[in-house]
């Protein structure tokens, strides 16, 4: 029973990350129709960029609690040029080229960042700073600390807030035009440009405060962190139904609930043929056994092809 | 007139083939023979991108997880050609098995083919991009199985790798060895090339056949409306499931060529970055056209080496030092031409020669 | 008369709840010209789309050629002899008139891989027949450009001229189309319906949706109205235009 709980726990917080990061893949595919290859970079970038504020102005004597906002929202500010600029040079000239070429272009910038950040930070492992009290509490047995609350409590917060922009505010509903018809919306009035790269940029902004709550969980950052992650979120937005923000949110917590307790019960499962390391193989099961059954995800719309 | 255009091309034709028979003795006198195992790979790649260029190219269909063919041909000549298997089974076959390259390739072709066919049986009435994720994850799965398939039962060697596996030999003569024909020396990098040189013209040829018959128009039917292709009787379940398993056994074929030249396999090379790297290949060249997918293939397969021995004198002439890690310079760059080729022309740099057929006078008969 | 060739009765069709179709049923004759019309979102395309296959009906009979089909694929349907167009043309953009054509034929001709990458004498032989065919009806539908042009290139009314060379092509023995003369000038649609009028005589049943109600009145045999999903006439173009339901439903009628 504390396996249990223990897996529940840690699925959820992996799971909130993966959400966090899924939702940037979700929102720009919901307008674009556009998979971002580049956005787990991004959450890479926004870990880098964390890391260098925090231990910047940790170097210069600032207390934990000032120097922790102040550095994540110095990454967010990057992540947001970064996703502002990724979208300017190499997709938006390809709007209306074939299908694929916008996807080689997004694999060339993902491995252009890769590379950048191996230059910029080395191929080393960087430690994130113990700033928050990592003190562990108990619930019947699990283990959860501070930190994993933290991200937990903001994971939710941040996808309220989002869904607030996007259901409540004229920014939302000129992003929900632009993804339900383009041209419709431009005669409508709506900047199309502007709408896309703001879209974009918050994206961008999620994967910085994904990126920071990676390597603040695992106290670690490294360059090449963001490619199994970015590919993990974009399985957890397809889970869900990709375009769609509740599925790119439930998809997030599903997979991260799904590996964890794949890890924890697979050896069991399988008579102990199979061990924790074929968690991402039982994830990638799951994915496509819900595909087989429900062809656009979780809570993704049944589009009848019209003819 | 005609005569004359017909010989000009036969002139052509002739140049090609010999400077591509030369190809390798010119390598090595003028780059060094390491240079010529690099252009081998290139043929092993380009194999693979006309490969993927049926499924991509022709049904339209994304295959993120298209490496996972190649791995499958890899393993299945690996297994049985190499004494690994007395690891795994030391009563059963205490010296391993070694099965002959000729038998185990029309296997490796099937056995791929098959898995191909068993992964699209499922998901191929997918969208587009929830195919790509769901190949992607297939690609995956195949490389952790062979990652840990090293217990209980050590079928793969983990990501150890498998090692001393059998060359390939034609007639008799096996291909890792210095060979004298006629008083030239080949070797075995040359013998190599002239085995990948006659694989890839075969499959060269078995592309443009398709391309051109009743089978290929289904296909690209497909890939431009899959609604009104199905509205013409087409089978669209049946001739993606076709696409695919056919894609998937010239993965299989070069998969096996790939553990035969190498000697050794292991999971590293059947990452995702491989599969990526090769639909690469086939956009970059240009979808759908034979010769574009060459062209890519050979460029991306080439770009990086030529990049790696570049970056590091050309540092040293403008600094005089190192300055920057040679290899993300090199992957920068790479990554860098990935976008620009892309932006340039979007259609690919050799794309599908339907204008050029359009162009070309053709009398609707009177 | 023989048997009809198409027979539907009692279909119905609901999208989450939604009645596209209730309780339609139709027959159409071997050899005739049949209209099929009503006002906007009647139901006319998703009818079409559950005769083509490309819709399962929720309920209902299927007959065609003397043959029950319940739960048909468009394939199934186009092998059995039922071609249609589209109202937004569907052209395989990228592939040549001439291919596209060929495509047309996919039915009608059985070359598979392995003739095809031996080049057996059959399948030589199955596809210069194939490119003979798609030739003449590339000339028998009126496109002058070059059979290598790209169907992309193609004018619109050639564009909907070669849709009906594709699904002629698969030797049908009903050929439907969906609004055939959307967007096409009074000179084109007068030939247009020169076109149909000789493809029924070459033995082919015509059934079409059509706005430009001049076309059908003066093409079709018999025409069917539909409205909110059901059939509320049928008959004679003439019977047709006097029956009262009929001008209700095109006028709007104020006792509903």
């Amino acid at each position: 029973m504390e396996i249990f709980l223990q897996q529940i726990i840690n699925g959820l917080v992996q799971g909130s990350v993966y959400a966090l990061v899924a939702l940037g893949y979700t929102m720009v595919y919901g307008i674009l129709g556009l998979i971002n290859f580049a956005h787990g970079e991004v959450v890479m970038a926004g870990a880098m960029l964390a890391l260098s504020a925090l231990t910047a102005m940790i170097g210069w004597g600032a207390p934990p609690l000032l120097a922790l906002p102040v550095s994540l929202l110095f990454a967010m500010a990057g992540c947001m040029l970064l996703g502002f600029g990724i979208e300017r040079i190499a997709y938006r000239p390809l709007r209306h080229a074939p299908r694929l070429a916008p996807l080689i272009t997004a694999i060339g910038v993902s491995i252009v960042l890769q590379n950048l950040a191996m230059m910029i930070w080395g191929r080393e492992y960087h430690a994130f700073p113990q700033l928050i009290s990592n003190h562990p509490h108990q619930i019947y047995g699990a283990i959860i600390n501070d930190i994993q609350i933290i991200i937990v409590i903001m994971a939710l917060l941040i996808m309220a807030a989002l869904m607030g922009v996007v259901h409540r505010t004229r920014l939302g509903r000129s992003m929900r035009a632009v993804a339900e018809n383009q041209h419709a919306a431009q005669l409508m009035g709506v900047d199309v440009n502007r709408v896309i790269s703001i879209t974009f940029m918050l994206g961008s902004a999620l994967a910085a405060v994904a990126g920071l709550m990676v390597s603040a969980n695992y106290g670690i950052a490294h360059y090449y962190m963001g490619f199994l992650l970015g590919l993990k979120a974009f399985t957890a937005a397809v889970l869900g139904g990709i375009g769609n923000l509740r599925g790119a949110m439930l998809g997030g917590l599903l997979l991260g609930l799904i590996e964890s307790l794949g890890a924890g019960y697979i050896g069991d499962m399988t008579g102990g043929f199979m061990g924790s390391q074929y968690q991402d193989v039982f994830a990638f099961f799951v994915l496509i056994a819900v595909l087989v059954f429900r062809p656009s995800g979780l809570l993704g719309e049944r589009l009848a092809e019209r003819a | 007139m005609k005569k004359l255009k017909f010989s000009k091309q036969h002139v052509l034709f002739s140049v090609l083939f010999v400077s591509v028979m030369l190809l390798p003795f010119a390598t090595d006198a003028l780059l060094g023979r390491g240079w010529v195992r690099i252009v081998d790979f290139a043929m092993l790649y380009i194999m693979l991108a006309l490969g993927l260029n049926i499924v991509v190219g022709y049904a339209g269909l994304l295959d993120l997880g298209y490496i996972a063919f190649f791995a499958v041909g890899a393993y299945c000549y690996a297994l049985t050609g190499s004494p690994h298997l007395a690891l795994a089974f030391p009563l059963l076959f205490p010296d391993g098995l070694h099965l002959s390259f000729w038998i185990v390739l029309p296997l490796a072709a099937l056995l791929a083919g098959g898995f191909g066919a068993l992964l699209g049986a499922p998901t191929l009435r997918l969208r587009g991009d929830y195919l790509a994720i769901v190949t992607l994850g297939f690609g995956e799965i195949i490389r952790i199985f062979m990652n840990n398939l090293n217990a209980p039962i050590n079928l793969t060697n983990g990501p150890q790798g498998i090692s001393r596996i059998d060359p390939v030999s034609v007639a008799g003569v096996a291909l890792n060895t210095t060979q004298q024909v006629f008083g030239i020396e080949l070797p075995s990098v040359h013998l190599y090339f002239y085995l990948f040189l006659s694989f890839t013209a075969l499959v060269v040829f078995v592309s443009r056949r398709l391309e051109k018959s009743r089978i290929g128009r289904a296909w690209m039917a497909i890939r431009e409306d899959e609604i009104a292709a199905s509205a013409m009787g087409i089978n669209t379940r049946n001739l993606k499931l076709l696409a695919f398993a056919m894609g998937a056994a010239f993965g299989g074929v070069s998969g096996t060529l790939f553990a035969g030249f190498q000697g050794f396999v292991s999971p590293e090379s059947f990452s995702l970055m491989e599969s990526v790297m090769v639909l690469c290949m086939v956009v970059l060249g240009g979808m759908g056209n034979i010769y574009g997918v060459i062209l890519g293939g050979l460029l991306l397969a080439l770009l990086p080496e030529v990049l790696r021995h570049s970056v590091v004198p050309l540092q040293q002439a403008l600094f005089g030092r190192i300055v920057i890690d040679p290899e993300s310079l090199r992957m920068l760059l790479f990554g860098t031409a990935l976008i620009a080729v892309m932006l340039y022309r979007p259609a690919g740099l050799w794309p599908s020669g339907v204008r050029r057929r359009e162009l070309e006078s053709d009398e609707v008969a009177p | 008369m023989s048997e009809p060739l198409l027979a539907l009765s009692g279909i119905g069709k609901q999208f989450g709840g939604l009645a596209a179709l209730t309780d339609v049923s139709l027959h159409i004759r071997r050899g005739e010209i049949y209209g099929l019309i009503g006002p906007n979102g009647a139901g006319k395309t998703t009818l079409f789309n559950v005769v083509t296959g490309l819709y399962q009906p929720g309920c209902g009979e299927f007959h065609f050629d003397g043959r029950s089909y319940q739960t048909a694929k468009p394939h199934v349907l186009a092998q059995a002899g039922i071609a249609r167009t589209f109202q937004n043309i569907r052209l395989f953009a990228n592939l040549t008139a001439l291919e596209n054509v060929m495509a047309g034929r996919h039915v009608r001709t059985r070359a598979g891989v392995f003739g095809a990458l031996f080049g057996l004498k059959s399948t030589r032989c199955e596809e210069r027949d194939s490119t003979l065919r798609a030739r003449e009806l590339l000339r028998y539908v009126g496109i002058k450009k070059s059979s290598q042009t790209l169907a992309k290139h193609l004018s619109y009314g050639e564009q909907r001229r070669l849709e009906i060379a594709r699904a002629l092509a698969s030797e049908p023995l009903l050929l439907a189309l969906d609004e055939p003369a959307a967007g096409m000038n009074a000179t084109e649609t007068e030939d247009l319906k020169v076109l149909l009028q000789d493809i029924r005589a070459n033995g082919i049943t015509v059934m079409l949706i059509e706005h430009d109600v001049k076309l059908i009145m003066g093409l079709c045999d018999r025409v069917a109205v539909l409205d909110y999903g059901r059939k509320i006439a049928e008959g004679a173009p003439d019977e047709v235009r006097s029956n009262p339901a009929v001008i209700a439903a095109y006028l709007g009628s104020d006792d509903e």
